[in-house]
């Protein structure tokens, strides 16, 4: 392990290590040790059902039965918490545990349909694999076999098939232990003993695929893969997932250049061996309604076009514009792509006029992000959430927004980590990490961090606090700066996590106005000179800082913009005008994948790769890259670095367009050491008093939305928790709202289910931003912390 | 000379009012009670423990041993558990004790939770005996209205609440740690050991569970004493037992003996066979313990002779069978018992009990194959010792017995089914009677 000298660091060191003999092999394993990893140290394999590492032991299935000296019986390899000069004698040297596994195995195939040749998990199933291997050649078994009405929904997603369950309690197991949501259950007895859910209370998680991984049978499948491929048919491909910025490794599994599924992937140190029901299943879009040709606008209407045509068109444009260019980058471009816009813009057209914040957000989040976090060493960890002794978090609801930080955070929190979370109530998620909810009126929170409780202060000052604060954070003036004096104050760590996978590579790759590769300062004349002699330029020829975030926006409403060139956003992070802002402009190019609000108002479209098309790499909430190989070798579309060389190229200037150029460019570059840009506090613009009839409007995307990236497979959108509004009782009391409310603001209004919640504050309504009959930016024009007003409304009930 | 009956928890048995405060007090009553909260705690466990008093659950564990394995000053709260569930096939005796002498019991609780420090005592009985629920529930609101439940008892400064908690039918749910599931409010699985219930048992607290008839003896070595105690039985098996004899015998019913007394003379008391009949085998204990046959009608009951006999005291509730019995049959019926009531958890005993009774149910119909009671004997053998609770091992105890001593059953049990071999009506307990 890695000895570090940040806080909490020095917490899993083992203290001391026993011997034991396993086969007649001695060997050192720390104290507490399971019999069954210190065989796996050695090599030596028992079998095993029930055992997972990241699970509480249950010694169910009976499998890894081994001999201890001088315990009269088998034990349980899988339990047996090893003691100094422990003898263990397994299958390969003791008959006793030979016979014993021999037997289990027996009994657990009776019952089991063997109906390999139609079973998803036929070719890499534990139970086919450990019956080959300790198994007996012939049953005797020759009753009836148990029988269940196949399969069964435990969610529109999972389908579970009970006669091939082999009562291992996986499943059941992680979804109270892990993800917190115990709907499954195990029930009934004996023989008929069964996976199941409530009858009215299907298995409702945002992590609900892994259990189809670690069903050792092949039980569990999803409505998705079902029947859809045999395991020994696909090709795997490791990648890192584009959905978020928790950073997963997954496994991408593909047949006949289709993807089939994707797989979390063992990361001990990032997602461990889970992922998030987005990430595994949310890939279909990749496959559909694909933009293929480039496109140009003629007489009004997009025509299909050659690329050099395209090329062409949309490079004099850009060329005419030039530093008048506004570059929009978007979250979810890889490192890669991202260096090649920003130096695209900045060598090519020579504006500084670039933002990758394609979302709510201010000048005070720019200083935040320069001084703080643009091309900074990982400051925290997964490992550092789950040894500290207070996480407090900001604007962030991490089940949502980054579902493995949520993980870490439960699984922290099962061991004594507190969770403290600034917000307006106590979130589904926040009461399964056992978190504690410190009010704050959405847009207030600064006032709130200004004078949090003395007991919340003082654990915030122990070695190994963490202070979490979420991208949302940027649409509450104040806020950030608050939370980087508590920071400074306590010597808490401060983790800025950001929602799409993308956004932190940007910031590092330099995909923001004055902020240069790595956090560079354009003003900064050391830095100013080795970029320009890193792209073959004078100093005198990189631009003077330019325009984002809102100035940016202001500038394109106001004319002072003519062209913009526009990575993938999607409109619905961003409020509504931003994106009509652009039709106005003289010249607008788009490299998308598939069609958008911008490629609606575009002049040139240019269709490029998604992530099984190209590698790159993603750099996660940490700050650690998550570099990705392309799945399909052979894949015809380029990446946004490829057609922005083109462009490049077309307007004779060269600038590396594939990832291991972009790499070595960067590699050359280094770290930055020099100084950094200082952060401006900004100053919180005081109290927007609240008027009655008007109340705050608290808004975060769900992890399954409408999100463009979830298109395509609806079993996983039939998961998607469901549209209401959730206010204090208080509240709905004081608006007299009963079972439905209409929210308005200035750009209209929505009408949804109400679901009291005790927790929350009065003077709020919660809603999800963009969910099936609200979207926030476009159906109020308002977002995260506005005033809206709200009144009572009927189901169905008209305006 | 034989075994003389020493009713003790059965004395007055014959009292009709013995259930009420009243009745238990005018035969003594609460005079332990009364003795043990003058007592420091520490010494009524060096009492039990002194006593040999062996829990009559089944195990026979030493109950002062497993009472000094609870932590004490470890600032948790305390649980004393009362196992109520008593469910075993054969077993009868916790059942009358509640239903007859509940305050006994009561009395027990109150002792043995003080003794460890508890402040919670809860009694789980079986779902399915709403009369004994009651009679106790009965006892328990009679004790809290005297004063001898609920805070600062008789100004002793003791505290304790009780609660009768009534199961829901389950079998399983008499092992201990799966009822302290159902207790908590789970389903009733078994708990992986360690932790202990004596360290981590109740809502993760100290806890100790003991029998009915454990409990019940509490006052009574309170009262008279250790040498009064260990005056009955033996060495390893002091004290007495209430013997609970079912079958084929004349006057099946409670009786109260010293550890040690013979079969041949707990028959003689329960009235001989019944005419004309002789006994086939026996069980000394529940189903979960190995029959025996004639030739072991005069090895003493006691924990070790039992043992040496390959068998098990277990529950101290003989059940007697004669010649009209179909052992096959018998051992058909415990299995399809335990097959009904494997609570699933663990692969042995789970799907074991599953192939076993239909091999046995093939037995019974005479369609068993010769090479299947090879068969039947190995997957015993994979059940025995590899389960995850002794349900499994019970499950995997019927049949090798059997086996033993009737072998050639099984042997015609392969062309002539068990009614064909014994005439059911005959083995009927009322038979005789009926052809009378
Ligand atoms: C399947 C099973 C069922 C049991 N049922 C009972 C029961 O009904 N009553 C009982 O006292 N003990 C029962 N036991 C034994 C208990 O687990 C435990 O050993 C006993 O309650 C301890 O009390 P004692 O020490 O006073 O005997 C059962 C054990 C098993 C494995
Ligand atoms: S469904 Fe799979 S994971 Fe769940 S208990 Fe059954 S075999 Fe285990
Ligand atoms: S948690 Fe984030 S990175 Fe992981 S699978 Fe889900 S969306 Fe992808
Ligand atoms: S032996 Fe296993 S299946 Fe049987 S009751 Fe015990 S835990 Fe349940
Ligand atoms: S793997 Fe050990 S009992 Fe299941």
């Amino acid at each position: 392990m890695t000895i570090t000298n940040e806080p909490g660091a020095d917490v899993a060191v083992p203290s001391e290590l026993i011997t034991v003999i396993v086969d007649g092999v001695a060997i050192g394993v720390p104290k507490g040790t399971l019999a069954i990893r210190a065989a796996e140290m050695l090599g030596i394999e028992i079998p095993r059902f029930c055992d997972h590492p990241l699970l509480d032991p249950v010694a169910a299935c009976r499998a890894c039965l081994v001999e201890i000296e001088g315990v009269p019986k088998p034990q349980p390899a899988c339990a047996q918490v090893v003691s100094d000069g422990m003898q263990i004698k397994t299958q390969f040297s003791s008959d006793v545990a030979r016979e014993a596994q021999e037997g289990v195995m027996e009994f657990l195939l009776l019952n089991h349909p063997l109906d390999c040749p139609v079973c998803d998990k036929g070719g890499e199933c534990p139970l086919q694999n450990q019956a080959m291997s300790v198994g007996r050649p012939e049953s005797r078994f020759t009753l009836d076999k148990r029988e269940f009405e196949k399969p069964i929904n435990v969610s529109a997603q999972i389908l579970l098939d009970r006669e091939r369950c082999v009562s291992c309690a996986r499943c059941t197991r992680f979804a109270d232990q892990i993800a917190g949501d115990p709907m499954l259950e195990l029930l009934e007895r004996g023989a008929q003993q069964q996976v199941g859910t409530a009858d009215d209370e299907p298995f409702d998680s945002y992590f609900s695929g892994n259990t189809i991984q670690i069903c050792p049978v092949g039980a569990l499948t999803s409505a998705t893969y079902r029947f859809r491929a045999r395991p020994f048919d696909l090709v795997s491909v490791p990648t890192a997932c584009e959905h978020c910025a928790s950073g997963c490794s997954l496994r991408t599994d593909y047949r006949r250049s289709t993807i089939t599924r994707r797989l979390a992937w063992d990361d001990p140190e990032v997602n461990e061996e889970w992922n998030c029901d987005k990430g595994r299943f949310a890939f279909p879009y990749m496959q559909q309604g694909r933009l293929e040709w480039p496109l140009i606008r003629e007489d009004g209407e997009l025509r299909t076009a050659s690329w050099p045509e395209a090329i062409d068109v949309a490079a004099r444009g850009l060329q005419a514009a030039g530093k008048d260019t506004a570059v929009l980058v978007g979250g979810r471009s890889t490192v890669e792509d991202a260096y090649a816009y920003q130096r695209f813009a900045r060598a090519v057209l020579g504006t500084d006029n670039i933002d990758f914040r394609a979302r709510a957000n201010s000048a005070e989040e720019h200083s935040f992000l320069a001084s703080r976090v643009a091309g900074t060493p990982v400051q925290v960890e997964y490992s550092d959430l789950e040894s500290a002794p207070t996480v407090l978090l900001v604007s962030f609801e991490p089940e949502d927004e980054s579902p493995i930080v949520f993980l870490r955070l439960r699984k922290a929190s099962r061991t004594g980590t507190r969770v403290y979370s600034v917000g307006s109530g106590t979130t589904r998620g926040l009461e399964k990490m056992a978190g504690t909810c410190i009010p704050a009126l959405p847009g207030r929170e600064a006032d709130v961090l200004a004078s949090l409780p003395a007991d919340v202060r003082d654990a915030l000052a122990e070695p190994g606090a963490v202070i979490m604060v979420g991208e949302r954070a940027a649409a509450s003036s104040g806020t950030l700066t608050a939370v980087v004096e508590l920071a400074e104050s306590t010597g808490a760590a401060l983790a800025w996590v950001p929602r799409r996978a993308g956004e932190r590579g940007a910031l590092d790759a330099g995909a923001l106005a004055g902020v240069l590769p790595g956090g560079r300062p354009l003003t900064d004349a050391i830095a100013r000179n080795s970029i320009a002699q890193a792209w073959g330029l004078a100093e005198s020829d990189l631009p003077r800082p330019g325009l984002s975030g809102v100035e940016l926006h202001d500038a394109i409403t106001e004319g002072r913009i003519s062209a913009a060139l526009v990575g993938g956003v999607e409109p619905a992070d961003y409020p509504l005008d931003a994106v009509e802002a652009l039709g106005d402009l003289d010249f607008v190019v788009s490299l998308e994948n598939h069609h958008s609000a911008v490629t609606e108002l575009a002049d040139v479209v240019l269709p490029v790769a998604v992530v099984s098309e190209k590698s790159g790499t993603f750099v996660d909430w940490e700050g650690r890259p998550r570099p990705f190989g392309q799945v399909f070798r052979d894949a015809m579309m380029g990446s946004d670095a490829y057609v922005l060389g083109m462009l490049a190229s077309a307007l004779d200037r060269a600038q590396p367009s594939t990832v291991t150029d972009i790499r070595a460019e960067l590699g050359r570059l280094g770290p930055w050491t020099g100084s950094r840009i200082p952060f401006e506090p900004a100053r919180v613009d005081s109290a927007q008093a609240d008027t009655t009839g008007e109340v705050r409007l608290d808004s975060w995307r769900l992890l399954l939305d409408l999100g463009v990236m979830q298109e395509g497979d609806p079993h996983l959108a039939a998961t998607a928790r469901p549209t209401v509004a959730r206010m204090s009782p208080g509240t709905a009391q004081r608006f007299a709202i009963g079972t439905h409310v209409r929210i308005e603001g200035p750009g209209g209004f929505v009408q949804l289910p109400v679901e009291l919640d005790e927790s929350m504050i009065d003077g709020v309504v919660w809603t999800p931003m963009n969910s099936e009959g609200c979207r926030v930016y476009r159906d109020l024009g308002v977002g995260y912390g506005h005033a809206v007003s709200i009144a009572p409304a009927t189901e169905g009930g008209s305006a | 000379m034989s075994t003389p009956l020493t009713p003790v928890i059965t004395e007055f048995w014959d009292r009709p009012d013995l259930y009420t405060l009243d009745g238990y007090r005018a035969v003594g009553g609460y005079r332990a009670l009364e003795r043990a909260l003058t007592m420091d705690p520490d010494d009524i466990i060096a009492q039990v423990k002194d006593s040999g008093l062996r829990g009559r659950g089944g195990a026979g564990f030493p109950t002062g041993m497993k009472w000094g394995f609870v932590p004490q000053g470890d600032g948790k709260p305390h649980y004393l558990v009362v196992n109520a569930d008593e469910s075993e096939p054969g077993a009868c005796k916790d059942i009358p004790i509640m239903m007859a002498n509940p305050h006994a019991l009561v009395e027990g609780v109150i002792i043995a939770s003080y003794a460890i420090r508890a402040n919670h005592a809860f009694i789980y009985i079986r779902g399915e005996v709403p009369n004994a629920i009651r009679k106790v529930e009965f006892a328990v609101k009679q004790a809290k209205e005297a004063g001898l439940i609920g805070s600062n008892i008789q100004g002793s400064g003791f505290d304790l609440d009780v609660v009768v908690h009534s199961g829901a039918g389950a079998y399983i749910c008499g092992e201990e740690t799966a009822l302290l599931d159902s207790l908590e409010g789970y389903r009733g699985q078994p708990r992986l050991k360690p932790p202990f219930p004596a360290v981590a048992g109740l809502y993760a607290s100290p806890t100790v569970i003991n029998n009915v008839e454990t409990i019940a003896n509490v006052p009574y070595i309170v009262d008279r004493g250790v040498e009064w105690f260990r005056g009955f039985g033996t060495e390893k098996s002091p004290g007495f037992k209430v013997f609970a004899v079912s079958g084929h015998v004349k006057r099946p019913g409670i009786y109260e003996a010293p550890l040690g007394i013979t079969m041949r003379e707990l028959l003689d008391y329960a009235g001989g066979m019944r005419d004309g009949s002789e006994v086939k085998f026996w069980i000394p204990g529940g189903s979960s313990v190995p029959m025996l046959t004639p030739e072991h009608l005069d090895l003493p009951l006691t924990y070790e002779s039992m043992a040496e006999a390959g068998t098990m005291l277990g529950t101290g509730t003989p059940m007697v069978f004669d010649q009209t019995t179909s052992v096959v049959k018998a051992v058909t019926r415990w299995l399809e018992f335990y097959k009904h009531e494997s609570c699933g958890k663990c692969t042995p005993c789970r799907e074991g009990t599953y192939w076993i009774t239909g091999v046995l149910e093939k037995f019974e119909h005479g369609h068993g194959q010769e090479q299947e009671m090879e068969t039947l004997t190995s997957l015993c053998s994979q059940i025995s010792g590899r389960s995850f609770c002794a349900l499994g091992d019970a499950a995997a105890t019927p049949y090798p017995a059997a086996m033993k001593y009737f072998r050639d059953e099984f042997l015609a049990a392969t062309h002539t089914s068990a009614d064909e071999q014994f005439d059911p009506v005959a083995s009927y307990v009322f038979a005789g009677a009926a052809a009378r």
